[in-house]
């Protein structure tokens, strides 16, 4: 158990391609951290510099407040489970979760305590004399999984290990790698393209965006507060709806001219965008007395229905926008519905594209 | 293309059984030419079936020690020949395993310069550097030697590539996952490298062997006294450009005596040969 500090880590690659660009994440002991971005953020590479497994151009790496720069994959105390599984084709489930600690030269009736402990923890007893490929992508998953904890590493690193299998086992693994986690108490790097997975498992969000950290905190203050636009969009299913406007004294303007009444919503930026999520819109019945938020006209174009929620698509101001209506809509294509966003659920966001 | 037509069963069953024939006859008239005695074999047509004469025959060619060959046993030739075969195929194994390891998992200034040394090699058979090759053997001492027989013919830049292409077929994943179990680069080649190339290493070793059982021009240079040289040459021997004084039934006899190793290295190879031409273990 330990804890894990990045500071200001840097890599930049032969060819000149800076992938990560200083980062700083202080992960405590026995948080389960979770790196999330789109491809080619550079999470990836973040986590295999804190495996050992790529260099670090700058910064450094802390594991158990002690600099592990330097130090070999073996050398850091870190288990790792790979994305394809890298099981060991020619070995069995047994001698794969048994070979990190052969390698280590631990007496061999230490090592059969702990793989048969492990093999209990994820149910695999029975399958310990089988082959990786006589196992199913779950099984194999598992294997994974027992190969990092039989070791009682310091720090387990994750590298997208749902990406291979199928929407329901998916969301079954997720609820046993977390309880484990949790169970074990060890500290936890998992990085993932899918927000879902990200909101469900963390306890740290990190979302990185090329190269960079976007913004880090609890995944709920994330997805109420996001920094910036990309984080809106990035975190929430479907993402938050974005609307550029512009803004004057007396109110804000939408892309294709239409002026809104600002109700007590000042902006400072002349170019500003607003976003709301999917669920947070509401429909204007004509009869409230004070609208707190902002009144726009709604262009239905499609409604989806998924049974327990349906999703509406539709315009605003020149903008595609999604809405998310509980149970059934009754919105057919081409209504024009008024809607309102409550002045609390509002974002606002810089022309940066930063959070105002 | 399994068809259940009769007819075309039928036909193909022909095709197969005549190509059969058209091969394994040769092989099958030699075999009984090697039991019949000289004068038999001199007085044509030949019987096509076995004569009485197997045992004599082939006691005497294994122990007797044959005039034209400088008395030396065909069995004494076998032997020769399976020590150059074997230590050809399991040379250039080892030595094209290691170099395909090194310039696969390894960066070291020079990698891509060493690869295409041993590419361009490729380019030059046996016959075109055996010159220059048989000097350096003469100058070393090492004609008629098991060492100048085998060493020349070890380094193998096809098999270092066929090695190179499988290793880079290993996924990158596996790699790290043994970096991060703590194998470092000798444990990683033991525990997992050799037992994932267990049947390229087989069909190999198969194509290898014959490829070493087979050579003429290089066992020709390299030995001059008789009890070290091949059977391969030892049969070129025993045919005289006089038909009277070549002994036919002996010779027919250590025909079927060379292919019988190489047959039965296949044969108990073949799962695995098989098994190495057509799947990739992952």
């Amino acid at each position: 158990m330990a804890s894990v500090e990045l500071t200001n880590v840097r890599k930049v690659y032969a060819g000149g391609v800076e992938a990560v660009k200083g980062v700083d994440i202080d992960i405590k002991d026995g948080a389960l951290c979770v790196l999330v971005g789109p491809s080619g953020c550079g999470k990836s590479t973040l986590l295999r510099m804190i495996a050992g497994l790529e260099s670090i151009t700058g910064g450094t790496v802390e594991i158990d407040d002690k600099v592990v720069n330097d130090l070999g994959p073996a050398e850091r105390d870190i288990a790792m489970v790979f994305q394809n599984y890298a099981l060991y084709p020619h070995m069995k489930v047994y001698d794969n979760m048994a070979y990190g600690l052969r390698n280590r030269g631990m007496p061999k009736d230490q090592i059969d305590k702990r793989v048969r402990e492990a093999a209990a923890t994820l149910e695999l007893t029975h399958l310990l004399e089988r082959r990786p490929r006589e196992l199913s992508g779950g099984q194999r998953q598992r294997v994974a999984m027992g190969r990092a904890i039989v070791r009682n590493p310091k720090v387990f690193l994750f590298d997208e290990p749902l990406s291979n299998l199928d929407a329901k086992l998916r969301g079954q693994m997720r609820v046993e790698i977390k309880n484990l986690q949790r169970q074990l108490g060890v500290t936890s790097v998992y990085v993932t393209h899918d927000q879902l997975e990200a909101m469900t498992l963390a306890d740290i969000l990190v979302v990185m965006n090329a190269g960079a950290v976007e913004q880090i905190g609890a995944p709920l203050d994330i997805y109420e507060k996001p920094a910036s636009t990309f984080v809106a969009s990035f975190i929430g299913a479907p993402p938050m709806n974005l609307i550029p406007v512009t803004a004057d004294e007396s109110g804000l303007i939408l892309k294709d001219g239409t002026r809104i009444g600002a109700q007590g919503i000042v902006v400072s930026d002349k170019d500003a965008i607003i976003g709301f999520r999917p669920e947070d819109l509401e429909v204007a019945t004509g009869t409230e007395s004070h609208i707190g938020g902002l009144l726009l006209d709604l262009k239905v174009l499609g409604v989806e229905p998924v049974g327990a929620e349906s999703y509406v698509y539709g315009i605003i101001g020149g903008e595609r926008v999604v809405v998310r209506v509980a149970g059934r809509s009754v919105s057919q294509p081409d209504d024009h519905l008024r809607v309102i966003i409550p002045k609390e659920k509002l974002h606002l966001f810089g022309g940066n594209g930063k959070r105002i | 293309m399994i068809q259940n037509n009769p007819i075309g069963r039928l036909v193909a069953h022909i095709i197969l059984i005549v190509g059969i024939l058209i091969v394994a006859f040769p092989i099958y008239y030699a075999f009984v030419a090697s039991t019949q005695s000289l004068q038999d074999i001199m007085r044509p047509p030949l019987s096509l079936l076995p004569g009485g004469h197997f045992w004599e025959n082939y006691t005497t060619a294994l122990f007797g020690g044959i005039g034209r060959i400088g008395g030396v046993s065909v069995g004494r030739l076998l032997i020769n020949s399976t020590i150059m075969a074997l230590a050809i195929a399991v040379g250039k194994i080892i030595i094209s395993i290691l170099s395909a390891y090194a310039i696969v998992f390894f960066r070291f200034p020079g990698r891509m310069v060493f690869f295409w040394l041993i590419f361009i090699t490729l380019m030059l058979p046996v016959e075109v550097r055996i010159l220059p090759t048989y000097k350096v053997m003469v100058d070393l001492g090492l004609i008629d030697t098991y060492t100048g027989l085998t060493v020349p013919l070890m380094a193998s830049a096809t098999a270092t590539l066929l090695f190179r292409q499988f290793f880079m077929t290993i996924p990158g994943e596996l790699v790290e996952a043994a970096r991060v179990d703590g194998a470092g680069p000798w444990r990683f080649f033991k525990d997992i490298l050799l037992p994932l190339s267990k049947t390229n290493i087989a069909a190999l070793f198969v194509i290898l062997f014959i490829y070493g059982w087979t050579q003429y021009l290089w066992p020709l240079l390299m030995t001059n006294r008789n009890d070290m040289t091949t059977i391969v040459i030892g049969l070129r021997k025993m045919i005289s450009f006089a038909d009277a004084d070549t002994e036919w039934h002996l010779v027919m006899v250590t025909c079927i005596l060379a292919i019988l190793p190489p047959i039965l290295v296949v044969v108990l190879m073949q799962r695995w040969f098989v098994r190495g031409l057509v799947e990739t273990e992952k």
